[in-house]
């Protein structure tokens, strides 16, 4: 008993067990940090998981094409954007119902990725570089951790901050949640809900974009269709574990990152534990967060914001 | 996997479509594919696409051929086979183990139309099954890694327990303590066979556990890469990764459908058709190893030996006696080696194996 608690102590203190860690986590951050924003703004885009994979298909495309991940990424960023456009134009513009434009647009990312992804089945490019600084990269035990990822983990906790910053710390980030919390009155203060709000819904796009790109650019450098494995909904499902707080996201994307490969890491240990109840850990662990965060809000009502998911039409 | 459910729904509308607006010569025999992934998997779905396309430029005018990717096991896979069957296709291949039931329920509805399942055991008289005998590459494979290994632990990356996995491990593991008696195995479930992530983040924890050779019963080439990442080797799966592993590859044990296609679509246009139950290994073509790769001289002419007397039919990676993880001796039910069907539902690990089947 002893033993393997010590063994599954060094397990999860290890230097490789955390870098698989960040590996595996960043995408998920990355995703839920754009929809956060969006939700934030009032707006429930379903659509992750299809804008995530079609970030993937365009990044790898712009990457193998121009040979410069840099490039992979932007193109993955852009692409993201474009979805969510299509979104923001339907949803917003049109006032169409957003639960299911969401889902349309994830069916439609997941055809539109097989089919730019297509030609690139197969090829192979060079992996998004790891930081490797003198001194500080070749520092024992922390120095690859903090100083030897890749440059989407840095980008994705910069952003991280500058969200929390945001909403928190800025007049447009009040403005913002004002939308997303009562439109109406919003609107009457003369604040223009639906420009502010497809400004979110790019962002959250671009992101989503960003996340996807991650996968082939630097978590698994190659491309295949329908790579993303559902990690677009795993990210929605973050925002809400979250309760709609960027600090809890950060918290909790990587609390999801480090329980999913805890699950495959233990299995070799013959802990006599079943892998179907290890590979459940981390939606167990989800589902037992929420209950925790609901139970100690008490009274206090739903941290979602009050006007998510919807439809505003301007009236005057 | 919903959304999977909503694009194989899209793709059957688009076939029935495509049929009811077209107008084709009568005498063009239209075959079916149902894939479980998509065709670029770069595996198993990918494989049978090869195949199918083989046989097309085999027959040429004379088939049509129509595939499914992405199609879910369960009930969704029964609507997209009778799609295919109700829109004028007279041969059908099914291929995935999951699609046993799904296939045998469409076959009795429509018995003038012949069924192929790949991996399964249940038959009709309009209904073959085909597979490949993987675990004669398998115990090659194991030969080679208990050869290139130092550390004597060979990681292993599988989806879901089914016995074909499981004679894939014990076959492997045969192999291996033919030549290691004391070879380990260190075994991840990931549960899907088609995660490249999950399988990148399985094949790190098998290597951080010790594991400096790689092999996997799941479809990406992400194992293959971070073999060659950590410097490494690894086995590639179902079709040849070389491409993603240049210095860790040490082979692959791939399938080749292509002549067992055109055969059984020739067979149709003759008339000539029967339900059969056929089982191709690398003598008759349907597993192919991918060149012996990255291993010294002496290892590559043991490899190469043991694939010539498994050809021969010398060898047989299941040969009497076996032993079962509790010690127990296996019951040889094919004289020499253990017959067909108790491969085909093998449900117990050999010894030296140290883990247990999940749900068992």
């Amino acid at each position: 008993m002893l033993e393997s608690l010590i063994e599954i102590l060094q397990l999860i203190f290890s230097v490789s067990f955390i870098l698989t860690v960040v590996t595996a986590s960043t995408p998920l951050l990355l995703a839920a940090s754009g929809e956060l924003v969006v939700e934030r703004a009032g707006v429930l885009n379903l659509g992750v998981e299809g804008m995530m994979i079609v970030g993937a298909a365009c990044g790898f495309a712009g990457a193998y094409m121009s040979g410069s991940v840099f490039v992979g990424a932007l193109c993955g960023i852009l692409a993201g954007a474009a979805l969510a456009a299509i979104f923001g134009i339907l949803t917003l513009g049109l006032a169409v119902n957003q639960v299911a434009t969401g889902l349309a647009l994830t069916i439609l990312g997941v055809g539109l990725s097989g089919l730019i992804g297509a030609r690139f089945v197969g090829e192979k490019i060079v992996p998004a570089a790891r930081l490797d600084l003198p001194f500080l990269t070749g520092m024992p035990v922390v120095g690859r951790i903090l100083f030897g990822e890749d440059a989407f983990v840095y980008v994705s906790m910069a952003l991280m901050i500058a969200i929390w910053l945001f909403l928190y710390r800025t007049r447009a980030g009040l403005v913002l949640r004002a939308v997303g919390d009562n439109h109406a009155s919003a609107h009457a203060l003369g604040y223009p809900v639906l420009r502010i709000r497809m400004l979110a819904v790019l962002f959250g796009g671009a992101c989503a974009g960003l996340a996807g790109a991650y996968l082939p650019l630097a978590y698994t450098p190659f491309f295949i269709p329908g790579m993303t494995s559902g990690r677009g909904w795993i990210a929605l499902a973050l925002v809400v574990f979250a309760s709609w707080r960027p600090g809890r996201l950060v918290v909790g994307a990587y609390l999801f990152g480090a329980v999913s490969i805890l699950g495959l890491a233990l299995q070799p240990l013959r802990l006599g534990v079943p892998q179907q109840l290890m590979n459940m850990l981390p939606y167990l662990a989800t589902v037992v967060v929420l209950v925790l965060i609901s139970r100690t809000r008490g009274t206090a009502g739903s941290a979602a914001p009050a006007s998510l998911g919807m439809v505003f039409v301007p009236d005057r | 996997m919903k959304k999977w459910n909503i694009v194989a729904m899209a793709a059957v509308l688009a076939v029935a479509a495509g049929t009811f607006g077209g107008v084709y010569a009568a005498e063009k025999l239209k075959v079916g594919f149902i894939y479980v992934g998509p065709i670029g998997d770069l595996g198993w779905s990918y494989q049978h696409d090869v195949g199918r396309k083989a046989m097309e430029n085999a027959l040429g005018d004379k088939v049509e051929t129509t595939f499914l990717e992405n199609v879910p096991e369960g009930a969704d896979a029964e609507r997209a086979i009778e799609q295919l069957a109700r829109t004028g296709h007279k041969l059908i291949f099914t291929t995935s183990f999951g699609f046993m039931d799904a296939t045998l329920k469409v076959a009795n509805k429509y018995p003038n139309v012949f069924f192929e399942h790949a991996t399964g055991f249940k038959r009709a008289n309009n209904m073959s099954t085909y597979a490949a005998r993987f675990y004669e590459g398998r115990y090659i494979q194991g030969q080679i890694a208990a050869k290139m290994s130092k550390t004597g632990v060979l990681g292993y990356i599988v989806s879901f327990p089914i016995p074909e996995v499981i004679s894939n491990i014990n076959a492997t593991m045969l192999g291996a303590q033919s030549v290691n008696p004391n070879m380990k195995v260190k075994i991840i479930w990931v549960n899907s066979w088609f995660d490249p992530g999950k399988e990148a983040d399985a094949a790190k924890a098998l290597i951080d556990q010790g594991a400096d050779v790689l092999t996997q019963h799941t479809d990406s080439p992400a194992a293959t890469q971070i073999a060659e990442q950590r410097g490494i080797h690894s086995f590639g799966e179902s079709s040849d990764m070389i491409k993603f592993g240049p210095h860790a590859q040490l082979t692959a044990d791939t399938d080749y459908w292509g002549d067992y296609y055109t055969k059984r679509a020739q067979a149709v246009l003759d008339g000539k058709w029967k339900s059969e139950d056929t089982w191709g290994g690398l003598d008759s073509g349907m597993v192919v190893m991918a060149p012996y790769t990255n291993m010294p001289d002496d290892v590559k002419k043991m490899a190469m030996d043991t694939q010539a007397a498994i050809k021969s039919g010398t060898l047989h990676p299941f040969k009497c006696p076996i032993t079962d993880q509790d010690g127990k001796t296996v019951e040889c039910k094919g004289g020499t080696h253990l017959d067909p069907g108790q491969i085909l539902s093998m449900n117990f690990y050999v010894k030296g194996i140290d883990d247990k089947i999940p749900g068992k």
